[in-house]
């Protein structure tokens, strides 16, 4: 949380209305990016959060504000805004023996969708948006939790890095009926 | 007549143990809100919420809806969210600027920011030869019976009697002197955010965990301990370990016997503080810088007073839980006997150095956000508690722990040395609440 900001981003409402002209691959760009939004989601359903974690650049941040007129954390209330080893913490908690409060472990299913590749650089990078829908089941009690995904990707050798998930979820404005556990 | 359900109330609380339906019987929560909440002191908000005249913010007294507003003289009021007129809510949202006056959606009524009547639509038309007119006193929208700031909180009660704010503070009135002198300039302001939880467990509950030395380094061990694994791996990588980490492994580096050194203090109405220097006075460069300015503004004397301020926790009964040295606290608003609400803001320190801010800021976010990794177990163990209560395994909740070691002295009761995990807060408050209950109105 101390870093500073690496990516000034901004909520839905001052986004452009069209997705951007892509490079001559563009449908090769869309479909990928739809792939790694996909996988991403399928993870944190699976509980799969090293693999979760490793989808993030060595310096990617997972950022979910309380307002979407915010456009950085830093210096401003989060209710996520987690580097690596923030989220490693996260992590190692929820897996502890004792973490008592996490049994019994909740279950997720997310549904992400209306991916749009809004920008993509010369060297592969993508700022990408998309919508996302996500039902939980703790004991009996469902919840439901939606929003804006915005993640700037960066392009490696071994396919997309999130330098940057920003994460505008609707209920973010809420009360909360208890807390979040993990990343959404 | 609710307390003709509810017979013999004194019987309910003996000095170290209390009856579980306290906390879990819907006529006792109505009558805790018609003799407790709804007549002491409650904090509404902090003046700076409200900046420009206007500018008003929904609150909540005991059940009331209530709004504080800024007047046009400056003032901050206390309102009901109604409309005399057929008792609609005046604002629906949960703040924002009334404009020049209120005015209702439905029947165009419009009031003053103190609630004054000030116009009825066609009013001498349709109101002559009623009794309904500018001079009666129920034309305007209700105030709470008494308002008052201290130093930029506010604070209503909506009783007409009874000890004014700062006797009813008494000693806990230290919150907000630790909070606003840890500032340059003696002043604070809101950091605009608020995040909210709901936690399914009666509101008692919540207040009797704040001062309850025994269950940080059980409940949050989990969360110490990977903070504490984490932080290592970073001290090993860059040499350094970053100073929020601390606010995360203290719950497992701090073990269980250590906290029987810390002490409470146990104040009349309820109120309570948990002494225990939270470890905000390193030697890094920030906190070198602050304390000069400090020094610069204060002289050495005072600042070393001010920094050495020895609170961890201020609890001012029945509504509120301060963490002065973090400039950040909780507002308790029960929604039900088994649902309360929890509002919890944080405050800038005028004058002070930016870094300052943004240590108190990761408190904020990793234990008090909405994604918190320490509030999670204790909203769980709330519940927890809640659903046990419910039962019938058993009739009483045990505060026996460290009873008949209490000292008395000065009107007020502090625990005994090497007895920081005594149950002295919750006889303390259960005490408070017996009084309120019982008293002869």
């Amino acid at each position: 949380m101390a870093k500073k900001n690496p990516v000034k981003t901004t909520g839905a409402a001052k986004r452009p209305v069209r997705a951007a002209k892509s490079a001559a691959n563009g449908h090769d760009t869309q479909h990928a990016v739809e792939q790694f939004l996909y996988r991403q989601a399928e993870l944190l359903d699976e509980k799969r959060w090293q693999d979760y974690i490793d989808l993030f650049a060595e310096d990617g941040m997972y950022w979910m504000p309380p307002e979407p007129s915010h456009t950085t954390w830093d210096g401003m209330p989060a209710i996520f805004a987690e580097d690596k080893n923030l989220m490693t913490v996260r992590m190692k908690r929820v897996l502890h023996p004792d973490a008592w409060s996490q049994r019994p472990l909740w279950g997720t299913n997310h549904v992400v969708g209306n991916v749009v590749v809004e920008r993509e650089s010369p060297n592969g990078d993508v700022v990408a948006r998309s919508r996302f829908h996500m039902m939980e089941l703790r004991r009996d009690d469902v919840r439901h939790f939606a929003g804006l995904y915005i993640h700037h990707l960066k392009k490696t050798k071994d396919g997309y890095r999130i330098k940057l998930q920003r994460v505008d979820m609707t209920n973010a404005q809420a009360a909360f009926d208890y807390v979040l556990q993990v990343w959404v | 007549m609710l307390h003709e359900h509810v017979p013999n109330l004194a019987k309910f609380v003996e000095p170290d143990r209390v009856r579980r339906e306290v906390y879990t019987d819907a006529a006792i929560f109505e009558m805790e809100m018609e003799r407790i909440h709804e007549r002491v002191w409650v904090y509404c908000g902090h003046e700076t919420q409200v900046p420009k005249a206007g500018d008003y913010y929904t609150t909540q007294i005991g059940r009331q809806p209530m709004l504080m507003v800024r007047d046009k003289d400056g003032k901050v009021n206390v309102l009901y969210n109604r409309c005399p007129h057929r008792g609609s809510m005046m604002c629906g949202d949960r703040s924002g600027n009334a404009g020049e006056f209120f005015r209702c959606s439905y029947h165009a009524w419009t009031f003053h920011h103190d609630g004054r009547l000030k116009n009825i639509p066609m009013m001498e038309s349709g109101y002559a030869e009623t009794r309904w007119g500018r001079d009666n006193p129920d034309c305007n929208m209700k105030r709470a019976a008494r308002v008052e700031n201290y130093r930029g909180f506010v604070f209503a009660s909506l009783a007409e009697d009874g000890p004014g704010l700062l006797e009813f503070l008494g000693r806990s009135k230290v919150a907000f002197d630790d909070i606003c002198d840890r500032s340059p300039e003696g002043k604070v302001e809101i950091v605009p955010n608020c995040f909210r939880v709901i936690q399914h467990s009666n509101w008692k509950i919540f207040l009797e965990n704040q001062l309850d030395a025994l269950h940080p380094s059980v409940t949050h061990q989990s969360t110490g301990r990977a903070a504490r694994e984490v932080e290592l791996q970073i001290e090993k990588r860059t040499g350094k370990i970053p100073l929020s980490y601390h606010m995360l492994s203290a719950f497992s580096t701090v073990t269980i016997e250590k906290w029987d050194n810390f002490q409470t203090l146990n104040y009349p109405f309820g109120h309570c503080i948990l002494t225990g220097y939270m470890g905000l006075r390193p030697k890094d460069p920030d906190t070198l810088e602050y304390e000069r300015v400090l020094a610069k503004a204060y002289g050495e004397k005072r600042k070393e007073e001010i920094l050495t301020t020895n609170i961890h926790h201020v609890l001012i009964y029945p509504g509120l839980s301060v963490q002065s040295p973090l400039q950040q606290l909780r507002a308790v608003r029960p929604l039900g006997v088994d649902k309360t609400l929890t509002e919890i803001w944080h405050f800038r320190l005028k004058g002070a150095p930016e870094p300052i801010y943004r240590r108190a800021l990761a408190y904020y976010n990793l234990v008090n956000s909405p994604a918190t990794l320490i509030n999670a177990d204790d909203l769980e163990n709330f519940w927890k508690a809640h659903q046990g209560l419910s039962s019938e395994g058993g009739d009483w909740v045990s505060f026996h722990r460290h009873y008949g070691r209490d000292i008395e002295k000065e009107g007020m009761v502090e625990t005994a040395a090497g007895c920081g995990t005594s149950e002295a807060p919750m006889r303390n408050q259960m005490k408070a609440w017996t009084q309120y209950m019982t008293a002869e109105k």
